[in-house]
């Protein structure tokens, strides 16, 4: 049940007409999708995956998508010519996908269950597993992926940062420096006389 | 019961979905980076699925790693797009080529 919503969510995500649409499709497929992983015995990544995608992707991309004013009619130009192509290309590779998993079992012991928890580490749990793993022999590893996210973070700050000219702003250090002398003069102007700027 | 090919073919089916997404919206650049995650979900289901079936941690380990790069290249790829309309006024990427940068 959980693939099949999967497999619905995911045609919606492609054919829907509205792109917000889509990012909501996208949503209840990765629901699926996390359903999917506790089944495995793969807690963490479940909830990794709530986490990481339903909250912080989606947003992002509902965001941008209602950031962006957009005529979405005049980009599915041309959808249906792409149409046979697309359908010929899709059903080939699913296919050859479908026989290679079919395969992946006659190689393996066919009819084997799927081991509900990694067998090696029965008494922990999954994320205690996980992490036991993590932060010893993939250290370099996990060190690497954040530096990915750091300069992705980086990447899309300066990417979208723009500086506006013409924004008045407070210049602290002129107005540190500026001294009495330069902004008042003390005069005493006689009677009938001005003062001389 | 629920065996591996299973698994494997739910992947399989949502990998060609995200491949067909980039083949027919091809101009809407939203719908592909939605698609390239929808692949990337392919592939990790199919990470998961090996690995549990193995009993082998290394498969959610990576997993995990192709979680960390699909939501890096998420946030470029839509600060490319906010750039790009910013610019363009539209998203339509058939056009991109006109750049040549």
């Amino acid at each position: 049940m959980l693939a099949g919503i999967i497999l619905l969510s995911g045609t919606a995500v492609i054919l829907s007409r509205n792109p917000v649409h889509s990012v909501l499709w996208l949503i209840l497929a990765f629901f699926n999708a996390a359903g999917l992983f506790l089944m495995l015995g793969a807690e963490f990544l479940a909830m990794i995956l709530v986490i990481v995608y339903v909250g912080a992707v989606a947003v992002l991309f509902l965001f941008v998508v209602m950031m962006l004013d957009i005529d979405f009619a005049k980009l599915r130009e041309g959808f249906v010519s792409y149409l046979p192509f697309g359908l010929i290309l899709a059903g080939v590779l699913a296919a050859e996908l479908i026989v290679a998993a079919m395969a992946a079992v006659v190689v393996g012991s066919p009819g084997e269950p799927v081991a509900p928890v990694i067998a090696a580490a029965a008494d922990v749990s999954n994320t205690e597993a996980l992490g036991a793993l993590i932060y010893t022999k993939y250290a370099y590893v996990f060190q690497a992926s954040g530096m990915v996210l750091l300069t992705a973070m980086i990447g899309a700050i300066v990417l979208t940062h723009r500086q506006r000219s013409g924004v008045k702003r407070q210049n602290i250090g002129q107005q540190v420096a500026r001294r009495p002398e330069d902004a008042v003069i003390i005069t005493k102007p006689g009677v009938g006389q001005g003062v001389e700027l | 019961m629920i065996g591996l090919s299973h698994y494997l073919t739910v992947a399989a089916i949502l990998f060609v979905l995200g491949v067909l997404g980039i083949i027919l919206n091809r101009k809407n650049v939203i719908v592909i980076l939605m698609s390239i995650e929808l692949i990337l979900l392919a592939v990790n289901i199919n990470m998961v699925a090996f690995s549990s079936y193995l009993g082998d941690l290394t498969g959610q380990i990576f997993g995990m790693f192709i979680l960390t790069v699909a939501a890096a290249e998420a946030a470029i790829g839509l600060a490319i797009l906010v750039l790009y309309f910013r610019n363009r006024g539209t998203i339509a990427v058939d056009q991109i080529n006109q750049m040549k940068g």
